[in-house]
């Protein structure tokens, strides 16, 4: 029940959110910095997971084909497709769920809890959607753009693997990543992305903006709203895989 | 004008507001009084649509505020002023940002135009030079009149503030209501405080509304305040003064 009438909340906090912005002069700002802000603030570490991931794949998946009847090409396949199809989009959302949903939450969070939020609604600001939708847009671009470079690195992590841990050559895991090269891959991958950058930002968004109390409360938001966004995303990354795959 | 007819108000079931009645007229600063948890918070987020009443008109000016559709409600509250207890400024916002945020949203003024006007509101409110400054900068006193100066950015018809002396020493409190005064008188602005301050109620208050245990017990001028006649309100004065 109770979490029907939170679904119910989540939803019209969605309907206010997505509103005409009251001055698109404005909501460009916000946007843009927002942009910079996500993707600049998570550029290093998703740069050093995504580089760790792909070097782990190529030695967990190097050490099962080693001994066995299947040429090492594969092995660049292999991680290539798992970077792309599952770790570099689910890893990422989940990192980001951390770093920018927690943020997202907490500023919303104080803002409410200061009365910056009614404030606004005071003004006549449609507060949801200024303080909102400029984040779930550049989520929705600064994800997917995140992704993408995790993808790339993901690979170039395995090539350092490959180049340290002399299991394979790194020219033959370089033909093994260009072997039947499947691009819907990427589509499939861009479209988790997409979905998880909007989990994130509006879950993050709604605990922050429903927080209600003081400094505890907006830690408990903040913390609620990374729990629920990494529980949203494995969920979702399911579904969209169900679906979009078999 | 601002008219109340029969508010009430309730929260699970338990009720804040019964049936409270009052008029705050143009050009008059009006307190609402009465004790911690008495209701007075709760009609001013009423009163500026924060929260929904359960029953009653709040009327401003003809306009029956709760049955205002999307757009006309948020063309009256572009008429609405609001000082809150903690000024509410924006964190992420310099003083001038804080004050031109209004202007940026909801008018089509040049850049010169805005900065223009924000100059003018901040040397109204008697501060100068504190344009770059970030709230987390400036003292109490200062964040309430930068407060001030972002509620009268827009000229607006009604200001509402909630405690505004609370957190202040008696001098910045002072300048606070002298401000707030002056500001009502010369924009004929329809001024609505909740105080618990009673000598900023004998000092400024033009009409008053004591609100106990979620009613209107008492409304008046403060001429007519110390012989009420009415027991709570005159205990409530005499454990504000001493």
């Amino acid at each position: 029940m109770k979490f029907l009438e939170q679904f119910g909340r989540y939803i019209l906090f969605l309907r206010a959110c997505f509103r005409k912005p009251d001055k698109w002069r404005m909501f460009w700002r916000a946007f843009f910095t927002e942009v910079y802000k996500m993707g600049n603030d998570s550029f290093l570490i998703v740069s050093i997971i995504s580089m760790f991931i792909g070097a782990v794949a190529v030695i967990q998946f190097g050490s099962q084909l080693q001994g066995s009847l299947v040429p090492m090409t594969i092995l660049g396949r292999i991680v290539r497709d798992a970077n792309i199809l599952e770790f570099s989009p689910t890893i990422t959302a989940l990192v980001m769920a951390g770093k920018i949903g927690s943020n997202i939450a907490s500023e919303i969070g104080t803002m409410k809890v200061s009365e910056q939020i009614d404030a606004l609604e005071i003004m006549g600001v449609n507060a949801a959607s200024y303080v909102a939708l400029p984040k779930i847009f550049a989520a929705l671009f600064a994800v997917p753009a995140l992704v993408t470079y995790s993808m790339f690195l993901a690979n170039v992590g395995g090539a350092i693997s490959c180049y340290f841990s002399e299991m394979v050559s790194v020219d033959t895991y370089v033909q093994g990543l260009r072997m039947d090269f499947n691009s819907f891959f990427i589509t499939h991958s861009l479209t988790k992305a997409v979905t998880s950058a909007f989990l994130i930002a509006t879950i993050s968004s709604y605990n922050g903006y429903q927080t209600e109390g003081g400094a505890l409360e907006v830690g408990s938001a903040s913390t609620k709203a990374v729990v629920q966004s990494c529980i949203a995303i494995i969920f979702f990354d399911y579904i969209l895989t169900q679906i979009m795959l078999y | 004008m601002i008219a109340l007819k029969d508010i009430s108000k309730s929260f699970s079931g338990r009720p804040v507001l019964q049936n409270v009645n009052a008029t705050f007229n143009k050009g008059k600063c009006s307190f609402v009084i009465g004790a911690s948890g008495g209701g007075k918070s709760v009609l001013m987020k009423c009163m500026v649509g924060l929260l929904s009443q359960d029953s009653g008109v709040i009327d401003f000016d003809g306009r029956d505020f709760l049955n205002l559709d999307y757009y006309k409600k948020k063309e009256l509250r572009q008429e609405i002023g609001m000082l809150f207890q903690g000024g509410a400024l924006f964190d992420s916002l310099s003083v001038e940002d804080n004050v031109a945020f209004p202007l940026r949203m909801f008018t089509n003024f040049s850049k010169s135009e805005i900065l223009d006007r924000v100059n003018f509101c901040l040397k109204r409110v008697k501060l100068e030079n504190v344009n770059k400054l970030f709230p987390s900068n400036i003292s109490g006193g200062m964040k309430k009149r930068v407060g001030i100066a972002r509620s009268i950015a827009m000229n607006p018809k009604y200001l509402f503030c909630d405690e505004p002396n609370s957190g202040l020493d008696p001098l910045t409190s002072r300048v606070i209501d002298e401000l707030i005064m002056e500001i009502t008188e010369e924009y004929g602005i329809t001024t609505i405080v909740n105080s618990h301050d009673i000598k900023s109620v004998f000092d400024m208050g033009d009409h008053i509304v004591f609100i106990y245990q979620g009613k209107s017990l008492w409304e008046g001028t403060k001429d007519q305040l110390r012989n009420s006649g009415n027991k709570e309100l005159e205990l409530f004065i005499k454990a504000s003064e001493f």
